[in-house]
This record gives C-alpha cells, structure tokens and sequence, in this order.
C-alpha cells in the first residue's frame, strides 16, 4: 500500500526524522492561508500529492516567493491532471497539496530502508548522490551507493548509522544526528511493516541540520492486518475505479491498455495467459486472478467488471481448476451474461476440477461461447475475435 | 526415491481442523500419502478424518515419527506455526498459507538458516511425488510418475505445466511449488541441487516470474554446475513496472526484475527458455528427443507404477 507524502511525513515526526512545518489542502482557497500559518515570510513550496514519484519535473512542485505564486501556483496544480515519468500518459488527477516552508539547502543526500529478499533482512541505503535520479547511479555507479543489512528480529544497532555516516564523510558534528536517523528508520519500518522508506533528498541545510525533504513510504499489504492505523492513510481517490470495485469482491485485477479481458485463477498462469496474448499478436486489457477459492458470487462479479470496461472486445477465460471447481466457475458466467447481457466474443478454456459439469453448464446456457481445451489454442481464438473475424 | 517426498513419507498436519486443513488432509490421504497426525491447539484427542489431532508438535512427536509438516494455519497465526515446527526439527516444512507478512518471513528465514529444518513456501502448492505422497493443495489426478522434475513460482501455472507434461505421456520425478512471496524458505538454488543428485531425475523443468532475482541465481547455478538439461520460463512478459501482479513477489521495481532479465540469465546459462506459455509439454518432449534420442520418451519417462 502507498501513501502520501503529507502522511509519511505524520510517520516521520512520529519517529523524530526532522521534516519541514506544512499544511495539508485540498482546496485552492486555502492556499494563502496555509502559507501565512507556516510563517509571515517566503519562500514556501507547494506540492502535489499523487501516488507517483517525478513530481517536481512534472511541473508539481513550486517554490513560490509571495502569498500570490502560492495561490496560483496552488490553483495550477489543483485544476490539472499530473503527468509524470511514472503516471502513464493521462497523469493522475490532484486532490490534495501540502503547503510546506523551504529551507536553505547546503547537500542532498539519499537515504532509503527496503527488504532485501535475498538476505532476508532490511537494507539500509544511502548515497551522496541524493536527489532524483536515484535509480540511474544504481545503475551506472554502484559503488556510490553504501548499503548495511539489519536483520529484522533485532533493532538496528549505532554501527550501522556509524558505518554509513562516516562511509559518506559527512561533517564530524553530523554522524549522531545522521546515525539517529537510520535508527529511527529502521524502527519505523519494522514496527509498521513497510516495504520502503525512501527519503529522498535528504539535505544538510546551509545551518548544518538533517531535513527529510520528501519522504516515501509503502507497506507490506500482507502485513495490513496488524497495521490498523497505517489502513486510515489509505486514498480510494488514487485508485482506478474498476480496480476499487475488483478489491471490493477481493478480485486480484489490474486495469492496462489492451482490449482483451482477461479472466484466470492463479497469478501466474493469469500472467501466462497475457504473455500468450501478446505472442499471438493481442494486448489484454487487464490482469484479473480470480483466485483459488473464489465462490460463484466472486465469478459473477469478476465478469461484470470486466465487460464494463467499454474498450474490452473479447474475453478470455482461463481456467485450471484446482481448488476452484470448473462448475462454480461456469454458473458465475452464467449469472453475470444473464444480468448484464454479452455483446463480444467470450472464448472459454476449461481444465481441471470438474471440467465436464462445468462445460456442460456453459453448454446448456445457449450463450455464444468459443469453447477449447487448449490454453494455446484459447489465446489465439481471443486475438482473433477481437479483430472481428468471428 | 525422486526428491524430498516419498511412499513411506510420514506427514503430519498444522491447522488440520480448519475448513482448508481438513479437507486437503482428506484429499492427501485419499491419494496414498501417509497422513498420520494433525495438530490443532485446543483440540487435542479429537479426530479429523480418522486421523488424531495434538494440541502441540511436541506430543505428536512423543507418538510417532514425523518426517514433514504441511501447513493451513491462518496468516496471522503461520509464523507462530513454522516457527513451533522448526523448534520440534521438523526435517521437511510445507507451508501453504498465504499473505504471511514479508518481515516475519525474514525472520523465519534468518531461524531456518540455523536449523535442521528445510522449508517449503508459503504461499505455495506444496510438494508431490506423482504415484507415491502428495503434500498440497495441487489437483493429484493430473501428474504422473516419471522422471522430469518440475520447480516452479506459481501454483495454476505449475498445474497448466505438469497437464501439458502428462498428456504428452511424459512423467514427473517430483513437482515442488515454491511460492509466489519475496521471501520464502526454499528457493530454486537450494533445491535445484537435489534435482542434479536424483538418479530418477533426468531434466528439470523450472518455471519462474518477474520480481526478484530468484531465476539469475538459479541460472547461475546451473550454469556451473547442473548437468541434466534444464528448460526454463518466465511468467509476465507483460506485466507494467510498479504493478504488483497477484504474487506479492511478483513486481518490476526500478526496472529489475523483468522476464526479459531473467531469460536471458537463462539462456546464457544453456537453458531452453520456452516463451509460449502452451509450448512448455512439447519443449520438454523436444528436449528430452534431442538429448537421448527419438524413443527415449516413450522407454523411460512413463515408469510403471
């Protein structure tokens, strides 16, 4: 799960990592007033809050000298959808702007917590190269990034915060401050179950304090269950609707470009059956895993979601029955073609868990249904109807 | 012998009590494995199936040898499960829950690592030696004995690869799912090994996903050091970066992690990377054709059990 920056930053102060004062908004009006309450002088920074990284190229951070850039910077940024690096083409819509002082930056430094799957302990980053381009010095120099692995059942040790400070030659007044940091990164990971700290930059200001500038924080769906408070920070705006309505029937469905609907249980042979699409010529319209033990209610639904979407033009169903039964699956499809009606082509491949009863079922319900045993076979049928030749 | 699971393989099974624990004990027993203990806190001295239920792993032990334990134990209360199996030594863990949170698994990881314990999954099939012992939740009727491993990261897609293997007449030596999560017990570099040291195993059929750097390792393995021929895929070709595909360790993070990677990790390793998913049965085959002849097939790979 993501969250916003604002929010990372309640976590941050939280845990004691310095942040700058701001103020949450959502409305333009509120800009000005925003400003004046972080303080009577300038400059201020006003910054979109979406769920995607590359904001400030995108032209959705402003540093604003008077009360007037911040309000029509605040009303520019409000109005528009934000296309960045990592938004795809048609952005995301901005709904909130936190309103924050600025500072006088002297560095800016990278600092980041993720688990590290191959050791299976928290990674803790760090690199003088902070500002955007992190994923680029990975790439091109490594050896700029120094990394300490904390194993997870202990907390993190001063060495750590020691080995980086010192490993980056920070100033000698810097390494408590900057080894408390780590230590409280690392407590803020485990004890909410993240996935990733990221702050980045974090900047020495020209008065020599540490400043988390921005602050990136996602957690370990797996680990929401014990994680109530982390679930209130959660922003149904950020999500694609039909992806809200899928998590609704606790449906895995993720919305792409394509205009074959897809429908499989399992995520891997979900993900098979897209490859297979796609070396036959067609896009899938979405991943969609039914699941293993989805009931005939889950089918039903999964259906309809995904002949709402008005650019799907053929379906694909994809199932290998396991624990799922072939003849739930069947009576799902039913009941969904006899609510909301069936205008595309349906190709239907059926294996396993009772396939006859299943087959039979889709049978006996006269719908149109290109049925074959194959997974091959059913991809290539898909890619076919969608380009009209059934 | 294939690997890790056998005719005389003694199971026993955490959660047996639970909807999921009972049913899949029956199914497991039905198919010939030997299920001879359940564990249930609280529910000690009943039965499920026929089969006795212990509070703790420690009495069934007192009562019987346990050789591997498959478990159903709910998210929340897994990580307590494993942990009270590895502290018991239990050799052989198979854990099928999912949705175990990341942090626990690397602590479990970290407890393994210092154990007598080897484990499988979570978030997995289980584990099963067609004709001899299923531990899972994998559909039995669909494999047959014969002498190609399959390893795999997924579960339907393992199904969708050992039907393609068994209606081509080709047997499997022992298919083991090792899970869809970031962290797990087991992965391909630990297990590939035994697959290499089986003699009732002659090529190996290894299916991977995105996310993760599981299928770079394991082909670095095999290039170093595996002899039997290896065919390899690679689930999500398609998926977007930063997109979590169903696995939870199945995402694209900063670029890493894409099939395109890990295929040619594989390639240069001499595996043959299959790229249809429905071409997985008749590559094997191919395969198998080409390194031991026409009839090989048809001699060897169906054994007569």
């Amino acid at each position: 799960m993501k969250i916003h920056e604002y929010q990372a930053k309640t976590l941050f102060r939280e845990y004691g990592i310095p942040t700058l004062r701001g103020e949450v908004i959502s409305d333009a009006s509120q800009a000005v007033a925003a400003a004046k309450k972080i303080g009577d002088r300038g400059p201020w920074v006003v910054k979109a809050q979406i769920h995607a990284g590359g904001r400030g190229k995108g032209g959705g951070i402003k540093l604003c000298r008077t009360l007037d850039e911040v309000k029509i910077n605040a009303t520019t940024i409000l109005s528009k959808s934000l296309v960045t690096l990592q938004t795809g083409s048609y952005g995301k819509k901005v709904h909130f702007l936190l309103v924050e002082e600025s500072c006088e930056i002297e560095t800016e430094l990278y600092l980041a917590a993720v688990l590290d799957r191959a050791s299976a302990s928290i990674v803790v980053m760090t690199s003088r190269e902070g500002g955007v381009e992190i994923e680029e010095v990975a790439q091109k120099h490594p050896e700029k990034i120094l990394k300490v692995h904390v194993d997870p059942s202990l907390k993190s040790f001063p060495y750590h915060g020691r080995s980086l400070s010192y490993g980056l030659s920070l100033d000698v007044k810097l390494h408590r401050p900057f080894s408390e940091l780590v230590s409280s990164i690392v407590r803020l990971f485990v004890e909410k179950d993240c996935s990733l700290v990221e702050i980045n930059p974090l900047v020495i200001t020209k008065s020599g304090g540490l400043i988390a500038l921005d602050a990136k924080v996602n957690f370990d769906d797996n680990g929401l269950f014990r994680q109530k408070g982390i679930m209130k920070f959660a922003d149904p705006l950020e999500e694609d609707p039909i992806d809200l309505e899928a998590a609704k029937w606790n449906l895995n469905y993720i919305h792409l470009d394509g205009n074959i609907g897809c429908m499989v249980n399992g995520a891997g042979l979900a993900m098979a059956t897209m490859d297979a699409i796609k070396l036959y010529g067609g896009e899938p319209a979405n991943f969609l895993d039914v699941g293993g033990g989805a009931s005939t209610d889950m089918v039903r639904e999964a259906f309809k979601i995904l002949v709402s979407d008005s650019k799907v033009k053929g379906i694909l169903v994809n199932i290998f029955g396991g624990i799922l039964k072939c003849d739930v699956l069947a009576k799902g499809i039913v009941e969904a073609v006899g609510q909301v009606g069936l205008k595309i082509p349906l190709v239907v491949r059926l294996e396993g868990t009772h396939v006859e009863e299943g087959r039979r079922i889709l049978q006996d319900s006269g719908m149109n249904i290109h049925a074959t045993s194959e997974m091959g076979e059913a991809a290539q049928m898909a890619v076919t109807s969608v380009k009209g030749k059934f | 012998m294939a690997i890790l699971v056998h005719q005389n393989t003694q199971v026993l099974v955490q959660g047996i009590t639970g909807a999921n624990g009972s049913f899949h004990a029956k199914a497991c027993k039905d198919y010939g494995t030997k299920i001879v203990a359940g564990v249930t806190p609280g529910k000690g001295g009943t039965r499920v199936e026929g089969i006795p239920v212990y509070d703790t792993i420690l009495q069934a032990k007192r009562d019987l040898r346990i050789d591997t334990t498959m478990i159903y134990v709910p998210a929340a209360f897994a990580t307590d499960a494993i942990l009270e199996a590895i502290e018991a030594e239990i050799p052989l863990i198979v854990c099928i829950t999912e949705g175990i949170p990341a942090l626990d698994m690397a602590r479990v990881k970290r407890v393994l690592a210092s154990s007598k314990s080897r484990m499988i999954g979570p978030n997995c099939p289980g584990i099963i030696t067609p004709g001899s012992a299923k531990i899972g939740i994998m559909p039995g009727y669909i494999h047959k004995p014969g002498r190609v491993g399959v390893i795999s990261r997924s579960g339907t897609l393992t199904y969708e690869a050992v039907h393609q293997l068994s209606k081509l007449n080709i047997g499997q030596s022992t298919c083991i799912g090792i899970g869809g999560d970031p962290i797990i017990g087991s992965s391909f570099t630990e297990l590939l090994p035994l697959f290499a040291d089986d003699p009732e195993t002659d090529a190996v059929l290894m299916i991977g996903e995105i996310g993760g750097t599981a299928e770079e390792e394991a082909s670095a393995l095999i290039r170093q050091k595996f002899k039997k021929p290896v065919i390899g895929f690679v689930a999500g070709t398609t998926a977007p970066e930063g997109r979590r595909m169903g696995h939870a360790g199945a995402i694209i993070m900063g670029g890493k992690g894409t099939a395109q990677d890990k295929k040619e990790a594989m390639k240069v390793a001499g595996i043959y990377v299959v790229d249809n998913p429905a071409s997985l049965g008749s590559t094997v085959a191919n395969v198998l054709k080409k390194n031991t002849g026409d009839s090989y097939g048809d001699r060897i790979h169906v054994s007569s059990h």
